[in-house]
């Protein structure tokens, strides 16, 4: 696993595990949790259907688009497809072959011309399309708290991947927190890989988590699925109400502390606060008759998100009785796992909440947007662009970002320099 | 001074009207500002590159920008560190001997006036800056012009000043105060129609950190007629090195626009431009781009002074590409002018009510 010193000389090591927090990147801005960035050598292509997002919601238009007889390309900037949830996950994914474009990022959108801007290992190029349909998916919503920047420290979701595209937990003591219905899934995944799952610690009260079961009998496939993680998890002390306040370890994490006051051992804590919609692109985009954005949330919502998205960039019907269920579902998800207040007091005045720049908490406090924030401590201006401290600004302060401006991804500047007609 | 709340308003939280409000609070007047948005320098100020350079496109500019350098020097030791101040130094680049030319032209005009500069051959052209293409005639070095971050600059400025953010100054009459000071930038021309002030749009791009990559801020002499061609769109190489070890790499000039949506062509062109003089950019990573208004005079001095018709109203605009750098100038002047005091510079030069000859 790569590691970085900070810009004040702390160790760091990857969180998200999906290439935006840049806590993992060499000198060439490659993530390592998204090697191999291999070039795809592709001859240029005349326009067609664009789906950016090889996950669920992408996915589900690629098979729309198929079953109706029509032709696309799918780009994705991980090494493969799936997504966060499916990563590697062969069955779903390999059916794409060659209409898949892998290891290559979208840098800007020309809405106008219908072309988007995009670079890979080695190249870059832009891509006309006729439609463009955003599956662009989430990512997790990372809190600051004392100790979170300690290497050993992941998002949950961001564990998760690392260990799909192979990093080795086997016998590692880890704490699962954060809120939602994955930290299950992350759980059952890491017993499963042979890591010792010490705690689930969910800062949802019970009360709301009872609701959320009753709205999970409403769908059986959902209870089915809880029930079988039940299995797997058997045996993991899982606690409401309960959440990590503290990290303690000296470059790299050693132990957590609860707001139970308890502290336990581990080698890696995955906290994840739920999820927050990566809506750059969209955007950057702005609003045209070409550009259709499938909504995330939970698979089911994602998979008819994007085949309803499908059917709108073809003018083909579509029932949206299902995706209006999927909606309603997401929402009461939501309302369950909201997040309690406390979360908004757990960093101390010298805990960075840009991780990018190194921004202390009580840097944040004497300003009144995320604006005036930005220009006066630097907060939100490194590679990551604000996608990590931008939703805890959010969370925290009630700041939101301004604007999305070119390039959606830091890019080299050969790539930015790019005229048309560089095929 | 009179039966105001305030002896003096200035509008606008930029950093000239932050250099404006300092000085008229260290000459003992009570002074406070308006600022319509919700951040402190976050006009053309946030936009601007903060180069602090010494310039001689005309007398008054010279005069200015070498005044304000000497006021600069004598703030450096009391600026915080988050203003950034970097004395880098300047290095003009000649890419033919037609510019290199220039570069003995400029020699002669500010070693006549005890500006220290250095002319560098196409040698030590290359040794000061490995990163530039080989190839290039030689430079002119001006060792000490600096770099700054200027919005907390103007932070720094207005230190000990009331301001009233997301406080919008709609009509003068308002104004409760004996004096008020528009140090609105481009948006002059709502109080002052006639004010001859146009906006001068420009893209920026910052990089990630590359410490030791570049050491002098680079302009190159091509600039000049870029910057003087009003008509049509343009781009120049100019190339900073910021103290995090970032390269902030401009610019480009249009008019006739007051969007700030980033042009894809603009900075295509902007950019292609940067890799002519300095291919290994190419590989450096771009992390985040924008635009910026600069507010343009006819004869690119600014309009700093008594407004005519008034005898209360001061303008403190027009600094098109320079407003960082004559800043601190721009409030002296005003407040010498307010106070009665006689200044340093000639002021009839920047007043407002001047005559505007086209200088092409
Ligand atoms: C791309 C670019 C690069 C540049 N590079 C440099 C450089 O390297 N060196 C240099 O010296 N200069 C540079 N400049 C120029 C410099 O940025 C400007 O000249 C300078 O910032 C002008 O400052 P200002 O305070 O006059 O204007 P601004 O910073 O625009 O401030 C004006 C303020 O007035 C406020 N305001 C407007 N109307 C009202 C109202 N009705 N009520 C209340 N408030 C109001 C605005 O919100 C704004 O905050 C550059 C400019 C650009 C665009």
């Amino acid at each position: 696993m790569n590691s970085r010193r900070s810009v004040t000389g702390e160790l760091r090591a990857p969180l998200c595990g999906m290439g935006i927090c840049f806590e993992c990147r060499d000198e060439n801005q490659q993530r390592t949790c998204q090697l191999p960035f291999a070039p795809q050598v592709r001859s240029p292509r005349s326009p067609g259907i664009i789906i950016v997002g090889a996950g669920p919601a992408g996915l589900a238009a690629a098979t729309k688009l198929r079953d109706l007889g029509l032709s696309f390309t799918v780009l994705d900037d991980n090494p493969t497809a799936g997504g966060q949830i499916w990563r590697g996950d062969l069955a779903r994914t390999q059916t794409l072959g060659s209409d898949l474009i892998t290891g290559t990022r979208v840098i800007s959108i020309d809405a106008e011309a219908r072309t988007l801007l995009l670079e890979d290992a080695e190249r870059a190029y832009q891509l006309p399309y006729t439609k463009l349909i955003l599956a662009t998916g989430s990512r997790e919503l990372f809190l600051p708290f004392p100790g979170w920047t300690l290497p050993g420290v992941f998002g949950a979701g961001g564990l998760q991947a690392l260990v799909k595209s192979g990093l080795d937990v086997q016998g590692k003591r880890v704490i699962i927190g954060g809120t939602g219905p994955l930290l299950l899934a992350v759980a059952a995944l890491l017993r499963k890989k042979g890591a010792d799952v010490r705690l689930i610690a969910e800062q949802a009260p019970l009360a709301s988590l009872s609701t959320f079961a009753k709205a999970l009998l409403r769908r059986p496939a959902k209870l089915l699925q809880g029930a079988g993680l039940g299995w797997t998890l058997a045996g993991i002390p899982y606690r409401t109400s309960t959440w990590v306040t503290q990290a303690h370890g000296d470059e790299s994490l050693e132990a957590v502390t609860l707001n139970t006051g308890h502290t336990e051992p581990c080698d890696y804590a995955a906290i994840g606060c739920g999820l927050v919609p990566n809506d750059e692109l969209a955007q950057l985009a702005g609003t045209s008759p070409h550009i259709l954005t499938a909504q995330t949330g939970d698979v089911d919502l994602a998979t008819l998100a994007g085949t309803a998205a499908a059917c709108r960039a073809a003018g083909h019907p579509f029932n949206e009785a299902p995706l209006t269920d999927a909606r309603a579902f997401d929402a009461a998800l939501r309302q369950a796992f909201t997040l309690r207040p406390e979360l908004r007091n757990l960093a101390a005045p010298d805990t960075f909440v840009c991780r990018c720049e190194d921004v202390a908490y009580s840097r944040l406090t004497p300003w009144t947007s995320f604006r005036a924030a930005k220009l006066q401590t630097r907060c939100g201006m490194g590679p990551c662009q604000g996608r990590v401290c931008g939703p805890a600004v959010r969370f925290l302060f009630g700041w939101t970002d301004t604007s999305v401006r070119p390039p959606a991804f830091p890019a080299r500047i050969a790539t930015l320099a790019k005229t048309e007609g560089d095929l | 001074m009179s039966s105001c709340k305030y002896d003096a308003i200035v509008v606008g939280a930029g950093i000239v009207g932050a250099a404006c409000a300092r000085e008229l609070k260290l000459a003992g007047l009570n002074v406070a500002v308006f600022e319509a948005s919700g951040t402190i320098g976050g006009g053309a100020t946030a936009a601007g590159m903060g180069h602090l350079a010494v310039m001689d496109d005309s007398d008054a500019q010279f005069a200015l920008t070498s005044f304000s350098q000497r006021l600069w020097s004598e703030l450096a030791p009391e600026l915080p560190a988050d203003a950034e101040l970097l004395p880098c130094g300047s290095l003009w680049v000649a890419a033919d001997d037609e510019e290199m030319a220039e570069v003995h032209r400029k020699y002669a005009f500010y070693t006549a006036r005890g500006i220290p500069v250095e002319v560098l051959d196409e040698h030590q052209l290359a040794q000061a800056e490995p990163a530039l293409r080989p190839g290039l005639a030689g430079g002119l070095r001006m060792p000490a012009d600096s770099v700054c971050y200027p919005p907390c600059a103007a932070r720094y400025l207005l230190e000990g000043i009331p301001v009233f953010l997301n406080h919008r100054v709609t009509r003068l009459e308002d104004i409760d105060a004996g004096l008020t000071i528009l140090a609105t930038g481009t948006a002059v021309t709502q109080f002052v129609p006639w004010a001859p002030v146009a906006p001068r749009k420009g893209h920026l791009l910052i990089t990630d950190r590359y410490p030791g990559y570049l050491t002098h801020q680079l302009i190159e002499l091509g600039y000049l007629k870029s910057a003087h061609a009003v008509a049509t769109d343009s781009v120049a190489f100019n190339a900073q090195p910021r103290a995090t070890g970032q390269i902030l790499i401009g610019s480009s000039r249009q008019f006739g626009t007051e969007d700030p949506v980033i042009e894809q062509h603009m900075l295509t062109r902007m950019l292609a431009r940067a890799l002519e003089y300095m291919p290994g950019l190419a590989n450096l990573q771009g992390i985040r781009t924008w635009t910026g208004f600069r507010a343009a005079t006819p004869d690119k001095v600014p309009l700093i002074g008594l407004c005519p018709g008034f005898d209360n109203l001061y303008l403190a605009t027009g600094h098109e590409g320079l407003g960082i750098s004559t800043s601190l100038a721009t409030g002296r002047l005003i407040s010498d002018e307010i106070l009665g005091r006689t200044s340093e510079i000639p002021r009839e030069w920047y007043a407002p009510g001047r005559e505007f000859a086209h200088h092409e």
